[in-house]
């Protein structure tokens, strides 16, 4: 009898959980902008984030660090080996590069590679070279679908991605899930809410006046709500990164995205 | 500097066609601070040219007005088989340009 | 007693609140660079001129109504003319006044521009009138201008300026 009262009690707390307005289909970025920012977006030559992409393009071909070594001396030509990468980031990353690391961005897989196989430093946060060699190899998984391995050694950093995602933060007490599940579509002062996909990213941003990763983009947001601001490439971004990758599931890579 | 020049692979003679062009620079206005508080200082391309050939066909005068990563589009007509060649230079003086062979049969 | 003491320091507390807004303005003034009433173009324009007359026409702006940002606003120029040996525009100058630096950019069309137009993107510190002016090989000014409403960003962002 006990029991039965806890599990009825159980059901009854699932009950009133507010049904969120679960973003399914997912639906890009894109679509919460202004006529123009789309018409950038869709503008192949005119849309800003191709600079980066096209100086990602000479970067995969230089060779750098100790090892003197391209990505390119490893990866071949881009367009066939880094097709459909992007879309299956953040990762756990079988070669174990650095060795015990679990779950990578697509900048740190790229920093790792440069630190291990080109003995070379590491590029900065935001830095110009590694902005441009993650737009590049983004941008050879354009359309392709957001699909991203959770089990194993990932298992951990969805759950940690997810429970921040409905977290509470900052001075203004809101969560991920506020914005991005209930209220997206709606309007915040001008601007419409959206669904916060990570499909456009790395995006240009014209707030930015430069593209900028989507670490950048969480960063903000957490300022926005008045929140500490997590490091870049610290756990809980990554964690964040792979659950929205995970959320975002079925909705095609269309970097280098531009939003407002 | 990362730049991108767009002419269309052929014309005819007579033909009007469009030269598009972005360059990669902040176009810094000299009223932004950076994230230690300090100003940045006013650096903006201030000068682009276009020649087609051996005359010049274009020129803008930038300021800070102009967006980061300007982009510049006009139209040009075709005569003959020649080079679009666009320079520009920066308030720190530093130097770019870009050409496009403009093919006219 | 009480109750009017209360009051008496209620009273005390609105005066302190207020003594405090005109430094709140003062703060706002300080941060609200992007918000400067228009300037006056007369100098501008006459530098340009020479005083002379500027005629309304000819010179028409494409831009959206309402930009989302004021940070990149496509933006197109076009002045009606018949681009000939003797009847051409020799340049344009566009205004933003309420921009800190109001001259925009300024364009020079060549003997082979099929047509006076250009393209491009620009940054306009709020909602304002831009103004265009075309100076022609007959040595006639026309000007045209068009009206932006600028929108400000809803959501904070950790870039400063």
């Amino acid at each position: 009898m006990k029991h039965h009262c806890e599990y009825s009690l159980f059901a009854l707390v699932c009950l009133a959980l507010p049904v969120f307005a679960q973003a399914n289909p997912p639906q890009s970025g894109r679509d919460f902008q202004g006529k123009e920012t789309r018409a950038l977006e869709a503008d192949e030559f005119a849309n800003p984030g191709m600079l980066w992409v096209e100086q990602g393009a000479k970067l995969w071909r230089e060779a750098r660090g100790a090892a003197g070594k391209s990505c390119a001396d490893c990866h071949g030509d881009a367009k066939q080996s880094m097709r459909g990468v992007a879309a299956s980031y953040p990762k756990a990353d079988a070669n174990g590069i650095p060795p015990g690391r679990r779950v990578l961005s697509l900048d740190q897989r790229i920093n790792a590679c440069v630190e291990s196989r080109q003995a070379a430093r590491a590029f900065a946060w935001e830095s110009r070279e590694l902005l441009s060699l993650s737009a590049f190899i983004s941008h050879q998984s354009k359309g392709l679908p957001i699909k991203v391995d959770i089990t194993g050694s990932a298992a951990a950093a969805y759950a940690r991605g997810k429970a921040l995602y409905f977290q509470r933060i900052g001075q203004m007490n809101l969560a991920c899930t506020h914005c991005h599940d209930q209220n997206w579509g709606k309007t915040l002062l001008a601007e419409p809410v959206s669904q916060g996909q990570p499909d456009g990213w790395p995006a240009y941003r014209l707030e930015w006046q430069t593209l900028g990763s989507l670490q950048r983009r969480l960063r903000a947001c957490f300022f926005g709500v008045r929140a500490e601001q997590p490091a870049f490439g610290s756990d809980d971004l990554v964690a964040l990164e792979l659950y929205l990758a995970k959320r975002a599931e079925g909705l095609p890579i269309a970097a280098p995205g531009v939003r407002r | 500097m990362t730049a991108r020049l767009r002419v269309p692979d052929t014309a005819r003679p007579g033909d009007i066609v469009e030269v598009r062009l972005l360059i990669q620079h902040d176009m810094e206005t000299g009223f932004r601070r950076d994230m230690q508080g300090r100003a940045v200082p006013m650096n903006v391309i201030t000068e682009v040219r276009a020649r087609y050939g051996e005359s010049e066909v274009f020129r803008a005068e930038l300021g800070s007005g102009v967006s980061a990563n300007p982009y510049l589009a006009f139209p040009v007509r075709a005569l003959k088989t020649g080079e679009i060649r666009i320079e520009w230079v920066d308030s720190a003086g530093v130097r770019g340009g870009v050409s496009a062979v403009l093919n006219v049969a | 007693m009480a109750g009017v003491e209360g009051a008496g320091v209620r009273r005390r507390s609105v005066l302190r609140a207020m003594a405090v807004i005109p430094a709140l303005a003062n703060i706002r003034n300080a941060t609200a660079q992007n918000f400067l009433p228009p300037q006056d173009l007369r100098p501008f324009i006459d530098k340009l001129t020479g005083g002379a007359v500027v005629k309304t026409g000819k010179v028409t702006m494409d831009m959206p109504a309402i930009a989302e940002n004021g940070n990149s606003i496509p933006f197109i120029l076009r002045v009606a003319s018949p681009m000939t040996a003797a009847d051409h525009v020799k340049s344009v100058h566009v205004f933003a006044p309420r921009n800190p630096r109001p001259l925009v950019a300024a364009f020079h069309f060549g003997p082979h521009a099929p047509r006076a137009e250009v393209s491009t993107r620009v940054r306009l510190a709020g909602t304002q009138k831009v103004i265009a002016i075309a100076a022609m090989a007959d040595g006639s000014f026309w000007s045209g201008e068009t009206p932006i409403v600028v929108t400000a960003a809803a959501c904070l962002d950790e870039a400063l300026g």
